[in-house]
């Protein structure tokens, strides 16, 4: 079943770069969120992880805070 | 039994891998992340063969390099403990304890923290530190940076962009780094420094809503709603309890890496190596592992 993921993110952070590209590597669709342009987005991020560290994954309504592979890998159940 | 590990996965680390590969050594890296500090770079423009990469990008470059060779690289899971026993070099970490002929340490720098209550309560809520990374989400809000060095210049100036207002808290009398990058931070306009200047609190309820302040006028209040910690590194070299490092942590090295540990090599900026930068750190690591291959030769 095809997962609802959305990625947080700004184009400068590593990490969020990195986990988009480890999405991609892994043919996952997704929602690529860029918050630096957009300040409504940035609150619904805040508020969804309650935190302001980037990048945050949202999949299926499960929050990931940071790239994190072991987390991400299990919550799409690859 | 390893003939290597490799610990740290930034410039010096995975280029060490690679060579390491080449030489078709049995090895293993070891590592809390991946790209180190160069991935926190914003514009490099002094990596030969690229005139220009974001930090990001090369840090992917990297990690492809290292695909081709199907590097065994444990992400997540930094040295925890090295210690020697005989011939060999153990390695713990919290998941397990792995045992080498030899070890090349490239575990790098991290930012310095500042030790104010509130700092650790509030990281990513508020306070963070790479403006490049976590900058965006203070678009019109007041911020401090802090620190007074070309790193926290560098934060001011991309924060100038994004901003309301900036303060730069500075514990020096004044602003040290590049004349070109303070003159730039000073003609904004919306810079406010504080130097001789000390924080003594990170303060909010659930996100920060300033830091408190000390001074030869005393103690006070700043109202931000984001604080850049600037301070400086340090090197990631305590879990090499018995190596030799200066008096800044930085472990000792000869001009072949070799550390005063039989089999345990170092590499990159957490060596007391002059010049700590990006192309610097991957030629050091390809040196140390060239040594370890060499020692390796020998013992055998």
């Amino acid at each position: 079943m095809r997962k609802n993921v959305k990625v947080y993110g700004t184009p400068t952070c590593p990490f969020c770069v990195r986990a988009k590209k480890f999405l991609e590597d892994n043919n996952i669709e997704f929602e690529n969120i860029d918050i630096s342009t957009d300040a409504e987005k940035t609150r619904e991020m805040v508020k969804k992880s309650n935190q302001m560290g980037v990048p945050v994954l949202d999949i299926e309504g499960e929050i990931i805070v940071g790239f994190d592979k072991d987390k991400i890998t299990q919550a799409l159940g690859l | 039994m390893f003939d290597l590990i490799i610990i740290g996965a930034g410039p010096a680390g995975i280029t060490g891998a690679v060579y390491a590969a080449r030489k078709g050594l049995n090895f293993l890296v070891l590592t809390g992340d991946i790209g180190g500090q160069a991935a926190w770079s914003s514009d490099i423009e002094n990596y030969t063969g690229y005139q220009f990469v974001s930090g990001a990008e090369l840090t992917i470059k990297f990690e492809e390099h290292m695909k081709k060779y199907n590097i065994d690289i444990r992400e997540n899971e930094p040295a925890g403990e090295l210690s020697r026993e005989g011939d060999i070099v153990l390695v713990k970490t919290a998941k397990t304890e792995y045992a080498a002929k030899s070890v090349v340490i490239a575990s790098g720098k991290q930012s310095k923290e500042l030790g104010v209550p509130g700092e650790k309560e509030f990281r990513n809520k508020g306070l963070a530190y790479c403006a490049t990374c976590d900058g965006p989400l203070f678009a019109g809000k007041d911020v401090a940076v802090i620190g007074g060095g070309n790193s926290a210049l560098d934060a001011a100036l991309q924060l100038i962009k994004i901003a309301k207002k900036i303060f730069i808290v500075n514990i020096s009398p004044e602003l040290g780094g590049d004349a070109v990058m303070r003159d730039k931070v000073i003609k904004s306009g919306k810079v406010i420094v504080m130097n001789n200047t000390r924080v003594t609190g990170v303060l909010g309820d659930k996100f920060v809503s300033g830091i408190s302040v000390s001074n030869k006028e005393g103690e006070r209040e700043l109202a931000v709603e984001g604080v850049f910690v600037e301070i400086g590194l340090i090197p990631n070299s305590d879990f090499a309890a018995d190596i030799e490092k200066n008096d800044q942590g930085e472990i000792k090295v000869n001009c072949r890496n070799e550390t005063n540990v039989k089999g345990v090599f170092a590499a990159g900026d957490v060596t007391d190596v002059p010049e700590k930068q990006i192309i610097i750190a991957a030629g050091e690591g390809s040196k140390a592992v060239l040594t370890a291959s060499r020692y390796l030769a020998i013992q055998e």
